[in-house]
């Protein structure tokens, strides 16, 4: 994939390439005994978004990955600051929950905080109601598990952030009379947002993909939707395929989106607008190479 | 290039002159600093009156931004005192001899019975800073701000003046440094002396006893130096309390009430412009001034 995206392969392109693939592999497996043959029909009623149970798997996805996110970034925020407080039990808390929750697979973090947790009575995941919506034990494990994972990655991105911006703004927020929370809230976040803004946004393509992995806890996202369809016809090339195109969809949109905000964090810089490195949708989507190598197919 | 339209009263934008509460504004006494090893404050003492403008002369390296730097403690001194407007600055007074005292404080043999100092909380030092403005060589505005919004910031959030209030006290501070145009502009479209004048402005909007100035035209190119040092100029006519770390010796000339000349750490010599520029009594100053005249 890197090399695709090094060379700044249009979205056409891209689409082109994945149906050559499907054909070689069609092609591949006729000339054996037992030959496959892709049923484009079986395919677009995977695919289809009023099928039985499409949208609600992607509902779960976005929602499970926006409150995830927003989770991360809240406990990256508090993690971050704590790294560099002066006093000692803060940093000690904060590196230690960042070496756990790096240093471990988030695979048997969901595993053992859902399951291993709950097995041992420490926390049940019991289901609550919040304004008459019943949230399942499986999906706060989900949201909060993510959450908290992401975090520990957030912490060093938010860390890079502060640290990024000009020590004369602290300096100037203290001479006026401001304390150290409002320094944070008002002067120093905020312009570490547009360093932290592009990072981010990486984290939550991420995050729209990683939320695959809680098909474990059984919680029916997309990727599992798409396990249960082809166990039923039988038809995995298929299910997956589909599954994997729903993804591209979701990472694509969330890319516009990405450069939207990144233009609007952009004000008061000397970069300006659109001149900010990984701006435009499509160094978004291809990485920066494509806009700056001039092969960008136009 | 055009002079800027500096118009007089620039206290009359916040109400006047703010009156300190004591005719000596900063009285610093035997302060210490050291940098690890190095020694850049020895013993130094400092004291500014009410309305006086003081400014601080001296090579480079011989403490005097470190000094001004300390007076709203963004630095911290080791010994000493220094008070504005009464008040001990960054520290409160605790019984030497407990068991805070660092151990190589200790060795250098305290009376006991005396009183060492304890950094004060962040919460009491952020109010003493209320007070005491602060010019920076390199502007230091905040960048995702427009100029007003650079000037009510600190009025609205430390303050908490009403937006209203903290708006038309901007506006007022930008007409008289000549600025009213740039209101809505942000800092990186504006000139080193535009940025500067907007900075003096926010420092103002405080309403502070007392403005320090660190090397407040030194980052500027030649021809913008005049614009910044005119704001200054009416400022002391106006009768505010400064402290001002400069190379600009016209400016010391004409406006200072005082010189203090600092070398290696230590207050070689003080007295009117007068006296220092014209018949200075020590050596280090001859030096000092035959190079920079």
């Amino acid at each position: 994939m890197t090399a695709l995206r090094n060379r700044g392969i249009r979205p056409a392109l891209l689409v082109g390439f994945l149906f050559l693939i499907a054909l070689a592999v069609a092609g591949c497996s006729s000339s054996k005994s037992q030959s496959f043959q892709f049923d484009a029909n079986i395919f677009l009623q995977d695919l289809n978004p009023t099928s039985q149970g499409v949208l609600g798997a992607l509902y779960v996805t976005i929602v499970i990955s926006v409150i995830a996110q927003a989770l991360g970034v809240a406990l990256g925020v508090l993690a971050a600051l704590g790294k560099m407080a002066h006093i000692a039990p803060f940093r000690v808390t904060a590196n230690v929950y960042i070496w756990i929750f790096r240093g471990t697979p988030l695979l048997v973090q969901l595993a053992f905080l859902y399951y291993g947790v709950g097995a041992a009575h420490l926390w049940g995941w019991d289901p609550i109601t919040i304004n008459g919506f019943l949230i399942p034990g499986a999906i706060q494990a989900a949201m909060v598990i993510l959450g908290v994972n992401e975090g520990a990655y957030m912490a060093e991105i938010i860390r890079a952030g502060i640290m990024a911006v000009d020590p004369g703004q602290t300096e100037a927020a203290k001479s006026l009379g401001m304390t150290y929370r409002l320094t944070m809230t008002r002067i120093v976040l905020p312009q570490a947002a547009r360093v932290i803004i592009p990072p981010l946004g990486n984290e939550f393509n991420n995050m729209l993909k990683t939320t695959s992995l809680i098909f474990v806890l059984g919680v029916v996202e997309t990727y599992n939707h798409y396990v249960i369809v082809q166990v039923n016809n039988f038809r995995p090339f298929e299910a997956y395929a589909a599954c994997a195109l729903w993804f591209l969809l979701l990472t694509t949109i969330w890319g516009f989106i990405q450069s939207r905000i990144e233009k609007r964090f952009a004000r008061g810089t000397a970069t300006g607008s659109s001149a900010i490195p990984g701006a435009s949708w499509r160094a978004r989507l291809f990485g920066n190479a494509a806009t700056s190598s001039g092969l960008g197919g136009h | 290039m055009t002079t800027p339209n500096v118009s007089g009263n620039l206290l009359g934008a916040i109400g006047g002159v703010p009156r300190p509460e004591t005719d000596v504004v900063v009285d610093a006494r035997d302060v210490n600093k050291w940098f690890g090893r190095l020694h850049v404050l020895k013993d130094v003492c400092l004291q500014v009156k009410r309305q006086e403008t003081v400014v601080v002369i001296g090579p480079s390296g011989s403490g005097k931004t470190t000094l001004i730097r300390c007076v709203n403690h963004l630095e911290k001194i080791q010994s000493g005192r220094i008070f504005v407007n009464g008040h001990l600055i960054g520290y409160r007074e605790a019984p030497a001899g407990g068991i805070k005292v660092p151990i190589a404080r200790r060795r250098n043999g305290k009376a006991p019975g005396a009183t060492k100092l304890v950094e004060d909380k962040e919460k009491n030092i952020a109010q003493q800073r209320q007070e005491i403005g602060m010019v920076f060589q390199r502007f230091n505005l905040f960048p995702h701000m427009t100029a007003l919004e650079n000037i009510i910031e600190a009025p609205i959030h430390v303050r908490g003046a009403s937006h209203d209030e903290a708006v038309a006290m901007g506006r007022a501070l930008l007409e008289r440094v000549g600025l009213a145009a740039k209101e809505h502009v942000y800092p990186n479209q504006l000139s080193g002396g535009q940025q500067q004048r907007i900075a003096i402005a926010r420092a103002l909007a405080m309403k502070p006893a007392l403005m320090l100035f660190d090397e407040p035209t030194s980052a500027l190119d030649p021809e913008m130096i005049g614009e910044v040092l005119e704001v200054m100029k009416e400022l002391a006519r106006e009768g505010m309390t400064m402290i001002v770390v400069s190379h600009e010796m016209g400016f010391a000339r004409e406006v200072a009430n005082r010189v203090v000349m600092m070398d290696d750490g230590v207050v070689v010599e003080e007295g009117t412009p007068d006296q220092v520029f014209s018949s200075p009594t020590q050596e280090r100053t001859k030096a000092f001034l035959s190079k920079i005249l």
